[in-house]
């Protein structure tokens, strides 16, 4: 079994045989990446706004996030399965947190570096605060927005696989499973490349989609 | 709540701590795993950074790296290793774990070099320092702090992920919460909460101690208070 020739790192046979595994776990991989960063975002944005109007809260609101970043992944799991189960949902709540402070971190890192000359120019121009918020501060706070969003999700794509202890890691799946499986080095390398691969195209598309958003930053770049 | 006290039980009884694969044994592994890992580490991050940093080059290929070795899963490493010449074992684990920790090194230590006040610099060479000199005298004991904030973020990176050790029976505080899940929740359940809840607090304490180190290696006008706690690269994971 451990012979070279027996157990090659590379197969088609291997992809041709279990296209339908390979495409269940692409499947899951992906729903449940975007789905975590989605909801992340959806509560760290806001989340960050609050933090730049009320400074006394931003220092709980880092402290608290970072705390969190610290526990590792497995150990978030085996805080959360005991009471939410076997189910996608525990992997779920456990990549939304971890993805949380890497999108608040960006996004509060750029409304902080919105110039005090913008903000004090916007408000001689008759801004309000939401304004404000919509049409300067967050526009500029875009690009930092931006990065910790694709921080985010090629972080999200790698830490799902530890999902496998509760049976919902996507390729993690594949690669554990390939490991306890004889040592099945097609499917752990097969798993593993696409597992790299998800997270550098959803990376460029984010940045595509940055690029569309912010075309200021492309004539910059000229 | 039945499961927070499955845990306690767990917990206190003595033997799930003193087993030849007890708490005591399982957090020694632990930390053994950990310091190799970032030593290792340590012996290739730190030189090649800091005179990637003294000669100015390499900075994108920095950045590069960074981003790549977040997209490759740990366990990806921890499974593919033992299969390869390395043969199992420690080993693979350690260098596995290695790998993930170096691009918090490297880019610390370039930085910290790199962002030396070139006019500092100047006045070095002006007062006659050599090359080397100019790298150890003068580079080196101001790159300090990065070096230590890039340590703190790769050691309790190593301690995290060493966890994850578990799903190769690799050895590791991760093995009881991993048997727990085996077990199956209606009768693991507590064991897994509590081999979780004693990753979490070595990991936080692990932290706490980095964070108290690298406060103590910051000569005190370089510290900022305020600062975000997450390594002086932003390159970190």
């Amino acid at each position: 079994m451990s012979s070279q020739a027996g157990n090659p790192w590379f197969s088609w046979d291997y992809i041709r045989e279990n296209t339908d595994t390979l495409l269940a776990a692409l499947r899951e991989h992906i729903l449940l990446t975007v789905a975590s960063v989605a909801i992340a975002a959806l509560i760290a944005i806001p989340l960050s706004i609050l933090a730049y109007r009320k400074n006394w809260l931003t220092g709980p609101i880092l402290a608290t996030a970072g705390t969190l970043y610290t526990i590792p992944s497995l150990a978030l799991f085996a805080f959360l399965a005991p009471f939410t189960g076997l189910n996608p949902g525990t992997v779920l709540i456990g990549l939304v947190l971890y993805a949380l402070l890497v999108i608040l971190r960006g996004s509060l890192t750029g409304l902080r570096t919105v110039p005090a000359e913008i903000r004090e120019v916007a408000s001689g121009m008759g801004y309000g605060k939401l304004a404000m918020l919509w049409r300067v501060e967050l526009p500029l706070a875009l690009p930092s927005i931006m990065t910790g969003l694709r921080i985010a999700t090629v972080s999200t794509v790698a830490l799902l696989t530890v999902g496998e202890i509760v049976g919902f890691g996507g390729f993690g799946n594949l690669i554990i499973g390939g490991f306890r499986n004889n040592f099945y080095r097609a499917q752990i390398m097969t798993a593993t490349l696409a597992c790299v691969a998800l997270a550098l195209v959803l990376d460029a598309l984010l940045a595509l989609t940055g690029r569309a958003l912010m075309p200021w930053t492309r004539r910059r770049s000229q | 709540m039945s499961v927070i006290q499955d845990a306690f039980i767990w917990l206190n009884d003595p033997l799930n701590w003193t087993l030849p694969d007890g708490i005591i044994a399982r957090t020694r592994e632990h930390l053994w795993i950990t310091l190799l890992a970032v030593a290792l580490a340590c012996a290739v991050g730190w030189p090649i950074g800091v005179l990637l940093g003294h000669y100015g080059r390499g900075g994108a290929a920095l950045v590069t790296l960074a981003n790549v070795s977040r997209a490759v899963p740990t366990v990806a490493l921890l499974t593919i290793f033992p299969l390869t010449a390395i043969g199992f074992g420690e080993r693979a684990i350690v260098l596995a774990l290695a790998v993930f920790a170096v691009p918090p090194l490297l880019a610390n230590a370039y930085l910290g070099i790199r962002e030396v006040d070139p006019q500092v610099k100047e006045a070095a060479l002006g007062m006659g320092l050599s090359g080397r000199q100019l790298l150890t005298r003068v580079e080196l004991p101001l790159a300090v702090p990065y070096l230590a904030s890039g340590f703190r973020t790769a050691a309790v990176q190593v301690i995290a992920t060493a966890t994850l050790a578990a799903f190769v029976n690799g050895g590791g505080l991760g093995m009881i919460i991993s048997r727990g899940f085996g077990l199956g929740l209606a009768s693991g359940g507590g064991q897994v909460l509590a081999g979780g809840l004693i990753v979490a607090v070595l990991c936080l304490i692990a932290e706490g101690l980095l964070a108290l180190g690298e406060r103590a290696v910051t000569p005190r006008h370089l510290r900022a208070p305020g600062r975000m706690s997450e390594g002086r690269a932003s390159m970190t994971m």
